[in-house]
C-alpha cells in the first residue's frame, strides 16, 4: 500500500545565481519515518530542508507536504516546524513564552488555558517541567536544545525538521539526545527529517538515510544498506571508515571481479556496475572486515605502525609494502593475547563479506546518479 | 604577587587620570558651582551674590512657558525623529543590498560634516517668505506661514537629529539574529506579528538609546528654536542664554539648569528601565 508521502520532492532544483545547490531531486518520505539527509557541507542538504520549511523556493520542480503543493506557501502557513541550528530561541522571552510562541499565533485564538496546558505538556515531554519561568540565557546547551524541541513539537506539526540539532552539544550529551530523539519520534509518530554531516548520527538515529553529494541524492536506504552496500565510491568513503585500494580489473569470475592491486596481489571483489577489463577501480575494505593473524597467512603482510585501543576493539594502522597503510579493526574479547604491538609483523586476511569494487571517478562520485527517481515505501 | 597587583592598580589609575581630571575640571566643578549659584541671590549689578535661599526654585513657574515648550517639543520631536528614523534604519539593516549598505550609511552621516548652524540657516530660507511659501503662492495658495511656527521647529529638530536616531537603531537591527525571524515565521507568525513580537522588541535598546540621546540634546536645544521658532517658541536653552548673558540673573539661570539636569537624569533612567524590561536584555548600553 502506498500512503501519501509526508514530504515529496519532484524534480527539485535550486540555483543561487550561477551556483546550483540542489539539482533535480526526487524524493518521497513516507509517513512516520525518521529520515536523515546526510552529506558533506555544501551538498545541498540544508537547502532541501529550508525548501521544506519554506525559507527557500525551488528554482524548478515542486515540494509537496502531505500531498499539497507548497509553491507560494510562506513558512508561516506550512504544517511543519523546525529545530534550528543553534536553536534560534527568542532571547527576550522566557522558556514558557518561547514554547507558547507558536500557539499564540494560531487564528482563531486558542484559549489561554489550553495554551498553558499544552506548553506544560510539551515541557514535560522534553523533561523540562518547572523550567517555564527561566530565561533562555540561564539554560545549558542541552536544555536550550530541549526548549527548541518543545517549541516546535507543541504545534503538532506534520513533519519536524531538524537542522544539525546536535552539532553544538558535547559528545556525551549528543549520544543521550540521539536516543531521546529516537524515542520522541517513535512516541509522537510524526515524520522527522534530520540534516546532518555526521554519518554516525545519521546511521544511528534514522530509519532511512539519504546520502547527498554535489546537490544530488547519491543513495537512499536503510542505515545497514548504506553501510554494507554503498552505491558508489563516495558513499563507501563518506559513510564509516574504509580502506580504498586502487587496482585494475584483471578478470571476471561470475558476479565477482578479480582486481590486481598495486603490489600484484589479486583479490576477488563484488561490483555495483559493469566493469571493463583493465579498468581502474577502487576496492573498499572495511576495517572490521579484515582479520589479523600471526605472520604467514592471508593475502597481505605488513607491520603494525599504530594501535588505537578502543576498549572492546582495537584499531591498527598497518603498513603494507606496495599498498600503503591499511586500517584494521580487531575484536579482542577472546583474550589479550591477540593484541598486536607496534613494530610487530602481521598477516591480514578477510574476516567477513567480500570487498566492493567501484569504478574510479575524478569527482569521487559527484557525477553519478544512482537512479532518477528514488522512492522509499515502508 | 603584591607588587604585581600594585603595579596593575597604578597603571589603571594612570590610564584613567586624564579623563578623570577632565571630568572634574569641566563637569564636576562647574556643576558644583551651578548648584551653589542656584541657592544664591542675584547681585544688584547682575551675577551672583552668596546666600542660601530656595527663592530661585520657587520662581521657576515664571519660566513655565519655556519648560512647557521644552517638555512638549523635546519628546514630540524625539518621537517624530523615531518615526522617520526607524523605517530608514530597518531598510539599511535588513533590506538594503550588502554592497550599498556602507554607502547609504555614509549618506546618513554626511550632513554632520556641515555645521548644524549652516543647515538650519538653509531651512530658514526654505521655510521663509522666499522659499516654499513663495512656491505655494505661485500655485495659488497664498499666505502660508511656515517659519517661526512650532511646526518649523519640529521639522528642524527631526532634520537635525535624524542621524543620531538612525545609527543606534541600525546597530541593534544589524545585530538581530536573522534566524529568529525565520523561527518566528516557522512558528506561524505573519510578517507583521514577527515584526511586532521579535524585531521591534529586540531593537528596543537601540530605539531607547536613540530616543534618550535625541531627547536629552533637545532638552538643552537652543539653536533650532531661535532660528526657526523666531523667539516665539521659547526653549529652556533660550531662557538660559537670556538669563546668563542678557539679564545676568545667574542664580535663577542656575536653578533652571539644575532642574533641567534632574529631568534629563529621570528620562535616562526611565528609558533604560523600559528597554531592559521589554527586550529581556541583561544590560542596556545607552550610548
Amino acid at each position: 500500500m502506498t500512503a501519501v508521502p509526508d514530504i515529496e520532492f519532484r524534480g527539485v532544483t535550486k540555483r543561487y545565481g550561477a551556483v546550483t545547490a540542489v539539482s533535480g531531486i526526487d524524493l518521497a518520505v513516507p509517513p512516520s519515518a525518521f529520515v536523515a539527509l546526510l552529506g558533506p557541507s555544501g551538498c545541498g542538504k540544508t537547502t532541501c530542508l529550508r525548501m521544506i520549511g519554506g525559507f527557500e523556493q525551488p528554482s524548478e520542480g515542486q515540494v509537496f507536504i502531505r500531498g499539497q503543493d507548497m509553491a507560494g506557501t510562506p513558512p508561516y502557513r506550512r504544517p511543519v516546524n523546525m529545530v534550528f541550528q543553534q536553536y534560534a530561541l527568542f532571547p527576550h522571552l522566557n522558556v514558557e513564552d518561547n514554547v507558547a510562541y507558536g500557539l499564540r499565533q494560531a487564528r482563531p485564538r486558542l484559549a489561554s488555558r489550553e495554551i498553558g496546558q499544552r506548553v506544560g505538556e510539551a515541557l514535560e515531554m522534553v523533561r523540562l517541567a518547572g523550567y517555564g519561568r527561566r530565561k533562555i540565557h540561564e539554560l545549558s546547551g542541552g536544555q536550550q536544545q530541549r526548549v527548541a524541541l518543545a517549541r516546535a513539537l507543541v504545534n503538532k506539526p506534520a513533519v519536524l525538521l531538524l537542522d544539525e540539532p546536535l552539532a553544538a552539544l558535547d559528545k556525551k550529551l549528543r549520544t543521550d539526545m540521539q536516543i531521546e530523539l529516537q524515542n520522541l519520534q517513535r512516541d509522537i509518530g510524526i515524520t522527522f527529517v534530520l540534516v546532518t554531516h555526521d554519518q554516525e548520527e545519521a546511521l544511528s538515529m534514522s530509519d532511512f538515510v539519504c546520502v547527498m553529494n554535489g546537490g544530488r541524492i547519491v543513495q537512499l536506504g536503510q542505515p545497514s544498506e548504506i553501510y554494507d552496500e554503498p552505491a558508489d565510491l563516495f558513499v563507501a568513503d563518506f559513510v564509516g571508515k574504509t580502506n580504498l585500494l586502487s587496482g585494475k580489473v584483471a578478470g571476471h569470475s561470475g558476479d565477482l571481479v578479480d582486481v590486481a592491486l598495486a603490489d600484484g596481489t589479486v583479490i576477488a571483489a563484488r561490483k555495483r556496475t559493469a566493469l571493463r577489463q583493465g579498468e581502474t577501480v577502487s576496492v573498499s575494505l572495511r576495517p572490521e572486515s579484515l582479520s589479523l593473524g600471526a605472520a604467514e597467512s592471508g593475502p597481505f603482510k605488513g607491520i603494525v605502525r599504530n594501535r588505537i585501543f578502543l576498549g572492546s576493539t582495537a584499531e591498527y594502522a598497518i603498513e603494507v609494502q606496495g599498498i600503503g597503510t591499511l586500517l584494521a579493526k580487531a575484536d579482542h574479547l577472546i583474550g589479550h593475547g591477540n593484541l598486536f604491538k607496534p613494530g610487530e609483523p602481521v598477516a591480514i586476511g578477510f574476516a567477513t563479506g567480500t570487498p566492493l569494487a567501484f569504478p574510479e571517478t575524478k569527482n569521487n562520485g559527484t557525477n553519478q546518479r544512482v537512479s532518477k527517481h528514488v522512492e522509499i515505501i515502508s | 604577587m603584591r607588587g604585581n597587583v600594585l603595579r596593575k592598580n597604578l597603571l589603571t589609575a594612570m590610564l584613567l587620570a586624564p579623563a578623570t581630571a577632565w571630568l572634574v575640571v569641566f563637569l564636576v566643578l562647574p556643576f558644583i558651582a551651578i548648584a551653589v549659584f542656584s541657592v544664591g541671590e542675584r547681585a544688584p549689578e547682575g551675577g551672583y551674590q552668596a546666600a542660601f535661599t530656595l527663592a530661585q526654585y520657587a520662581n521657576l513657574p515664571a519660566r513655565a512657558t519655556a519648560f512647557w515648550n521644552t517638555m512638549v517639543l523635546a519628546p514630540v520631536g524625539a518621537l517624530a525623529c523615531l518615526l522617520v528614523a526607524y523605517p530608514v534604519a530597518y531598510y539599511l539593516a535588513l533590506l538594503a543590498p550588502q554592497r550599498w549598505r556602507l554607502i547609504l550609511l555614509a549618506l546618513v552621516v554626511i550632513p554632520f560634516w556641515t555645521s548644524l548652524l549652516m543647515r538650519t540657516y538653509a531651512w530658514m530660507y526654505i521655510l521663509g517668505g522666499r522659499g516654499i511659501p513663495a512656491l505655494l503662492a505661485l500655485a495659488g495658495i497664498e499666505d502660508v506661514r511656515l517659519i517661526n511656527t512650532p511646526g518649523a521647529v519640529l521639522l528642524g529638530i527631526v532634520y537635525g537629529y535624524l542621524p543620531l536616531m538612525i545609527l543606534p537603531i541600525y546597530v541593534s537591527l544589524e545585530r538581530l539574529d536573522r534566524r529568529l525571524l525565520e523561527a518566528s515565521a516557522d512558528l506561524g507568525a505573519t510578517p507583521l506579528a514577527t515584526f511586532l513580537g521579535v524585531t521591534l522588541k529586540l531593537s528596543l535598546p537601540g530605539v531607547m538609546t536613540g530616543f534618550s540621546l535625541v531627547m536629552i540634546l533637545l532638552l538643552g536645544e537652543y539653536l533650532i528654536p531661535t532660528l526657526l521658532g523666531g523667539g516665539k517658541v521659547f526653549f529652556i536653552g533660550n531662557a538660559l542664554v537670556d538669563l546668563f548673558l542678557q539679564s545676568r540673573n545667574w542664580p535663577f539661570g542656575s536653578a533652571i539648569a539644575i532642574t533641567l539636569v534632574l529631568v534629563s537624569v529621570v528620562v535616562l533612567i526611565a528609558a533604560n528601565r523600559i528597554s531592559t524590561r521589554v527586550s529581556g536584555a541583561r544590560r542596556v548600553d545607552l550610548i
